[in-house]
């Protein structure tokens, strides 16, 4: 990132009779026989007029405006933001994948299907699930497809069940899908290290609950050491239990949810599978389920016939009548699965294993290491793959926000702040398995000159951060109606 | 492992500092659980990268095969030149492998580019306000119905025109089964293949959602479609799944339209079999609070400097949980920086005159197919780059007769899901479509219904 003036909007760039492509014009008598001339449009106002280099040059500023995890440390709690692997991009941009019509005939796209196919049975084998689907196109997109699919199954057992609990240090999609699957959320407290309160969840626990939606790890990075009991309490009552697979980095290779009672996960490529963030998505949300309901995943699934019977094997999409329906226009982010393929083809069972251990390993190296230059570690014992902190044993005035500001400046992404809500002044650091332990060690050390300048010069903090290509943002101003600014406007 | 830096040397300075001997140590949990103990996963053993690519390589021939031969395929999914410089940019690690813009100071470039797409769909369909992408036209389908119920509390039915994508019908009818939103269908009209408005019908209506241009490629007229649903109390919800249209007609704004959704494919993505894909949905800027996503604004950094920053997060999840307007937080944000790359190459004459060559050259080859015996148009209404032909003989034999030994892609064939068009196909020309491309396809059918 280079401290740069700001970069115009495109939309004051340029200057009429310029392009960045250049395009032939068509004979406008054939035009108004092709379209009549009272359907169309008048000029397209306000679009720019820009020469390549011109659109060059304002991306690439404004990329140079922007960090990545290429750029740095970026150990955002809950994000698992590791490293995303170049072979996986080259394979996603070639030409036979990228130019394959989900329409072509089956019998064209025979290789495609191939490797969604082989992606489930990976998963299955990595989340001890009887199947997955590949459809879901984020992790929120998954949750409500896991739900969907439990709504299904209470539905065709010829009951109605409308509750799903929900710790309340759970990530905000998790209520959120409920709701958009027609359940009603009820929030079941937590204990302060995170872990579900149980005589919260027994008191809870009725008829009327459908499911449970637990992280596992949880959003306090710990393990739920009382899982195989919940899920046997929920069992009990023919509830389901659903797994946030946020988290999933942790465990990969060492254990897996289908084996400690969870009925339903999503997964995300974008998180444990190391496929690109893209500033905010494309992402990947396979879920999987236990064979109770296998019936109900998305359609189309892609099924394998054997060669015995037709000759040869082949991969169909098929549609299942008791199938919750299409979630997604075709088969879901093609190109991102794609990448996750490569990412397991390469690493392999003791590849994962190694993911989670070293994964594991930075968390609780940068926890203790964190605790003893004096940041306050509330569950100082031994983390999963993310550690947290609290602001607490800070100077008064020092905030979680300031900190995170203040690493900004020091040339770092901050950590997840403020996140779980359970925990005041959260800071969620989640270092992956990618990071070598001369960053980790630098980072430490950025943390311990920040906790003496907040001794010694808070304000230098409260201005964080000073060398970016602009300073803390006002965004309580950018919120005011009157200020609510979404588009550019031609003057 | 090339990605995972962690040697034994560091690993043992790392555990002495954590205060235990073993990695297995590190993991807190109960044994039984443990899998790797007793059972290692059972997966492929991992291949080195130069295997790993080789392997890639072999898939994509079969792939490499099928592109190149000639295509009109179109349906939602469209086939359109990538110009060079957008996977140059693109693959840039600052945008390629950057969060969430949660910080606005560390990411003020995808917050521009996002910035920049929300004005550009703006402008495109004509409305005051577009978000920062959903995941494709299908689901933005859906989530404009929930936003429409949010703001239409009286409406209950919603009434979506038979000719809207049947994908997007399927996606809809999945996200609606479990929150009590009924769907009624509206025919269509078997001569020109326009959505049938019958204000009378529909008292209870919630919203009324018809294509623009619907599955057949016909171009719906929005002005009845504005006047039956001002009538009948609903909101009008246009969904276009060819992008480029918005480009040559007139957009949705201007007839006053309440939600416009679409798929932004067509703005730089590649067919890729079906996804990555680019959720589009603007609306009126009454409504902009009951919109689902996410929306960039801009704003001020506190020394008076223009900075971009993500607003009204009061809307989301992970602010609002269960009141948020939609669970979606993950979205297609790099999808929609690359539409905004697109928009910006080919600018406000090139995209113009990129729309009308589409126009002019489906127009040529309709007006040639439509001479050849046993073929008709089988809807008179007006059509963009896309339309349907009827033969003689059922869609899928055709379709079949034109791949083998033809090596071409007719199109899509409708009966899949209209089964009383058995013998409809619907062809889409891009700029693509060489005139070579679109000879080969008229001699061809003439010669197969001969």
């Amino acid at each position: 990132m280079i401290h740069s003036d700001t970069e115009k909007l495109i939309f004051e760039q340029g200057r009429a009779g310029r392009t960045g492509i250049d395009v032939e014009g068509v004979c406008l008598i054939e035009l108004d026989d092709a379209l009549s001339p009272e359907l169309r449009r008048g000029p397209l106002a306000g679009f720019p007029e820009v020469s390549e280099p011109e659109m060059v040059r304002h991306y690439t500023r404004l990329s140079q405006r922007n960090v990545g995890i290429d750029d740095t440390f970026y150990p955002l709690g809950s994000c698992t933001m590791k490293y995303n692997p170049r072979i996986n991009e080259a394979v996603a941009s070639m030409k036979g994948f990228t130019n394959l019509h989900p329409a072509m005939p089956q019998t064209e796209t025979q290789n495609a299907f191939r490797i969604l196919w082989e992606l489930e049975q990976m998963l299955n084998e990595i989340c001890g699930m009887d199947a997955f689907t590949l459809n879901p196109v984020a992790g929120a997109h998954g949750e409500l497809t896991g739900l969907k699919i439990i709504r299904a199954a209470i539905r065709a057992r010829g009951e109605k069940r409308d509750k799903v609990l929900i710790p309340t240090s759970a990530h905000g999609t998790n209520p959120a899908s409920a709701m958009l699957a027609g359940f009603t959320p009820v929030n079941i407290e937590v204990n302060p290290d995170g872990s579900v309160n149980l005589e919260a969840l027994e008191k809870a626990l009725d008829e009327n609950v459908a499911a449970m939606m637990i992280t596992n790890p949880s959003t306090l990075g710990l393990f739920e050491t009382n899982i195989k009991k919940i899920a046997d309490m929920l069992h009990a009552k023919g509830a389901f239990l659903y797994c946030d697979g946020a988290n999933l980095n942790a465990l990969v290779g060492i254990a897996r949810p289908g084996d400690m009672g969870f009925d339903v996960i999503q997964t995300n490529t974008h998180k444990t599978f190391s496929t690109p963030h893209g500033g905010g998505g494309p992402g990947a949300g396979p879920v999987g389920v236990k064979k109770e309901l296998v019936p109900f995943l998305p359609s189309p699934r892609i099924e394998k016939f054997d060669k015995e019977k037709f000759g040869k094997v082949l991969f169909v999409p098929v549609y299942d009548k008791q199938s919750i329906g299409r979630i997604h226009s075709y088969y879901g982010n093609f190109l991102v699965l794609l990448r996750a393929y490569c990412y397991l083809r390469t690493m392999g069972a003791r590849g994962l294993r190694e993911v989670a251990e070293a994964a594991v390993l930075n968390a609780n190296y940068l926890r203790v290491s964190l605790a003893e230059i004096g940041y306050r570690v509330p569950f100082n014992r031994m983390c999963m793959h993310e550690c947290l902190l609290t602001d607490e044993n800070m100077p008064s005035g020092i905030t979680t926000l300031d900190i995170a500001k203040r690493l900004i400046g020091k040339g770092y992404h901050p950590m997840t702040i403020y996140f779980p809500l359970t925990v005041h002044g959260a800071m969620l650091i989640e270092p992956t398995e990618t990071e070598t332990k001369e960053t980790l060690d630098e980072f430490i050390q950025a943390m311990k000159e920040i906790a003496e300048e907040a001794k010694a010069n808070p304000n230098l903090l409260h201005d964080a951060p000073h060398n970016t290509p602009v300073q803390r943002v006002d965004d309580v101003g950018a919120n005011r109606p009157l200020n609510l600014n979404l588009r550019w406007k031609q003057q | 492992m090339r990605y995972i830096p962690v040697t034994s040397a560091d690993r043992e300075e790392m555990l002495k500092k954590i205060g235990i001997h073993f990695i297995d140590q590190l993991f807190d949990m109960p044994t039984d659980m443990l899998t790797h103990l007793s059972k290692p996963l059972n997966l492929p053993a991992p291949l080195p990268e130069m295997e790993v690519m080789a392997l890639m390589e072999k898939f994509a021939k079969e792939g490499e095969i099928a592109a190149s031969k000639t295509s009109f395929l179109g349906g939602g999914i469209n086939r359109h030149y990538l110009p060079a410089t957008i996977s140059a940019l693109i693959s840039r690690g600052e945008f390629l492998t950057a969060y969430t813009p949660y910080q606005p100071e560390a990411s003020q470039g995808t917050l521009q580019a996002l910035y920049e797409f929300q004005t550009y769909i703006a402008l495109l369909s004509g409305m005051d306000v577009a978000n920062a992408s959903l995941y494709d036209g299908a689901t933005a389908t859906a989530e404009a119905v929930l936003m429409a119920k949010r703001i239409n509390k009286k409406g209950k039915t919603v009434y979506v025109s038979c000719a809207l994508h049947p994908h997007y019908r399927e996606v809809l009818r999945t996200y609606l089964q479990d929150v009590d939103i009924p769907i009624v269908e509206l025919a269509f009209d078997a001569k020109t293949g326009k959505t049938i408005l019958a204000p009378t019908m529909m008292n209870d209506a919630l919203a009324l959602v018809v294509g623009y241009p619907n599955y057949f490629g016909i171009i719906e007229d929005l002005k009845e479609a504005r006047e039956v649903a001002t009538k009948v109390g609903a909101l009008l919800i246009s969904v276009t799944t060819e992008a480029l249209s918005l480009a040559i007609l007139k957009p949705p704004g201007e007839f006053g339209v309440d939600i416009f959704v679409g798929e932004g494919q067509s703005f730089g993505l590649p067919p890729s079999f079906g996804g990555p894909l680019l959720g589009l949905i603007a609306t009126k800027d009454a409504y902009v609070r009951n919109l689902p996503g996410r929306l960039i604004g801009r704003g001020k950094d506190k020394n008076g400097k223009d900075a971009f920053v993500i607003v009204i997060a009061t809307r989301e999840q992970h602010i609002k949980r269960e009141k948020a307007t939609s669970n979606i937080c993950t979205n297609e944000a790099l999808c929609a920086t690359i539409a905004g790359m697109y928009l910006t190459a080919y600018g406000k004459t090139g995209l113009a005159n990129l729309a009308k060559q589409n126009a002019v050259k489906a127009f040529r080859l309709r007006e040639k197919l439509a001479k050849i015996p046993g073929v008709s148009i089988p809807f008179s209404g007006a059509t963009f780059n896309e339309f349907v032909i009827r033969t003689k003989k059922s869609g899928a034999q055709l379709l079949r007769n034109l791949l083998a030994g033809r090596q071409i892609f007719g199109g899509i064939n409708l009966s899949v899901h209209y089964h009383k068009n058995p013998k409809d196909i619907l062809v889409s020309v891009t700029e693509m479509n060489t005139d070579e491309d679109m000879d080969k396809f008229v001699h061809a059918l003439r010669e197969i219904l001969k």
